[in-house]
């Protein structure tokens, strides 16, 4: 165990000595697939709620397909599946967007968090009270206004507690990027578990650095949900 | 030709899957039921060996664990076979597979039936000794059938979770769909078609699984009434 400690430190948390590896690596995919997916997740969660079946109906399917099938997959998909097609390799932007392994994991990331994102958000959003929404209207907002200052802030607090549910299985997720050659964690697990075939150390270790991250995800969104979900406290009897 | 000639084989995938998924989901429901009992039993021994195995869990990503557990289950029956001088055996990766996947989503069903033991209601418990039945009794007649109501939601989604981690074991080996579809991609060079059809072969079990768990929650909550707005 300190023998491979001493050895891969390194490579274990941020650089194998030629690229970015390891924990430097996972957490990136994390933070830019996350933000990715609650970029894109607001406006279709609004989408979603629409009264308009031209709106509402291709955002369920398109959440309803990449919550149906596993991550794998989607990232096979992208992965090797586009990469497949003549019409990827002949368009010169194509090509070089699939070809690497980085940009395809980071879509299929991003959309498949997005995807459980916007539905976490379109169901705070319909459970909005309505007399909020009466309020904003009584002052005379019009929609926009209403959907900025009123609906989207309540119900993003109110959706913090499945969000970082969310946020947590993604971090888990990551761990699928190995087989589009992303060197993350798991990556550097199984190629010191190749190099020493001391398999319970590698992969043990690689076990405590996600127990780690995931520990200090829940204590930073319990801070969160204290900041901003105050007013929806039990009140101390 | 069906699927090129694919199609027996991706069938057979897709059956290894669905078994995978369903033999795991007994392990881990065995496992969680187990788990909920040690967790609210008053032994502070069971207490805390089960809630460090949700916490480390839970707290762990599953193709680690699927990958921790198997590598190290092999290496650990090579050293017990060599010690006692026998041949090696090899793990078949179902087995491991069921079992891996099983440990895993105990935990999560550890916390699901939890919190149903806790959702019901004292008084019946109470009611139920009165009456003179024994421990097993009141389990048996009063607590587990409510339980499996209050347990129904937790339980769907966490069957949804585990049918699509299946798709993870082809990594250790196991011919599921996830191999099979990307074997015949690779010589029938439709790389493409073929993850379609395993995604698609997903979204199938994944919709008709929700559709039966919302037959049974409806079964199950028959004289529960809800309130109509």
């Amino acid at each position: 165990m300190i023998d491979i400690i001493q050895q891969y430190w390194k490579a274990f948390l941020w650089t194998d000595g030629y690229h970015l590896s390891g924990l430097a690596v996972t957490m990136w995919l994390l933070v830019v697939s996350i933000a990715f997916g609650f970029c894109a997740s607001i406006p279709l969660a609004i989408a979603r709620v629409s009264r308009s079946k031209w709106l509402s109906r291709p955002v369920w399917l398109f959440s309803y397909v990449f919550r149906g099938t596993p991550l794998y997959i989607q990232l096979l998909f992208f992965y090797t599946g586009m990469y497949s097609l003549d019409i990827v390799r002949d368009v010169d932007i194509l090509n070089h967007f699939f070809r690497e392994g980085y940009n395809c994991t980071i879509l299929a990331f991003g959309l498949n968090t997005c995807a459980y994102t916007t539905e976490i958000f379109a169901g705070a959003i319909k459970a909005t009270p309505y007399g909020e929404i009466e309020a904003g209207r009584a002052y005379g907002m019009n929609k926009f206004t209403l959907y900025r200052r009123v609906i989207i802030p309540s119900a993003l607090r109110r959706a913090l507690p499945a969000y970082s549910n969310e946020v947590i299985l993604m971090l888990h997720a990551t761990t699928v990027a190995f087989t589009a050659t992303v060197p993350d964690i798991l990556k550097v697990a199984r190629d010191v578990n190749a190099a020493t075939y001391d398999s319970f150390d590698a992969f043990g270790l690689a076990a405590l650095i996600y127990l780690c991250i995931t520990f200090i995800l829940v204590a930073l969104f319990r801070k969160a949900e204290s900041k901003w979900l105050a007013h929806l406290r039990p009140m101390k009897t | 030709m069906f699927l090129d000639g694919f199609g027996p084989i991706i069938l057979d995938g897709a059956w290894v899957t669905l078994e995978l998924a369903v033999m795991s989901l007994l392990v881990s429901f065995v496992i969680g039921l187990g788990g909920a009992g040690a967790k609210l039993s008053s032994n502070p021994l069971l207490k805390g060996i089960a809630t460090l195995y949700t916490t480390l869990i839970r707290g762990v990503p599953d193709l680690v664990l699927m990958l921790l557990i198997f590598y190290s289950l092999q290496i650990g029956m090579n050293h017990l076979t060599e010690w006692q001088g026998m041949e090696q055996i090899n793990l078949n990766p179902f087995v491991s597979g069921v079992f891996t996947l099983g440990f895993i989503y105990g935990a999560y069903f550890t916390e699901t039936f939890r919190g149903a033991f806790l959702s019901v209601p004292k008084g019946q418990i109470e009611a139920g000794i009165a009456y003179g039945m024994s421990s097993w009794q009141t389990f048996s007649r009063i607590q587990f059938p409510q339980v499996m109501r209050f347990a129904l939601p937790g339980i769907s989604n966490n069957w949804q979770v585990m049918l699509k981690a299946t798709a993870l074991v082809s990594i250790i080996g196991l011919s599921d769909v996830v191999k099979a579809s990307i074997d015949a991609g690779k010589s029938s060079y439709k790389v493409f078609f073929f993850t379609v059809v395993a995604g698609a072969i997903y979204l199938i079990l994944t919709s008709v699984s929700s559709l039966v768990l919302m037959w049974l929650e409806r079964r199950y909550s028959t004289g529960v009434r809800e309130a109509e707005l």
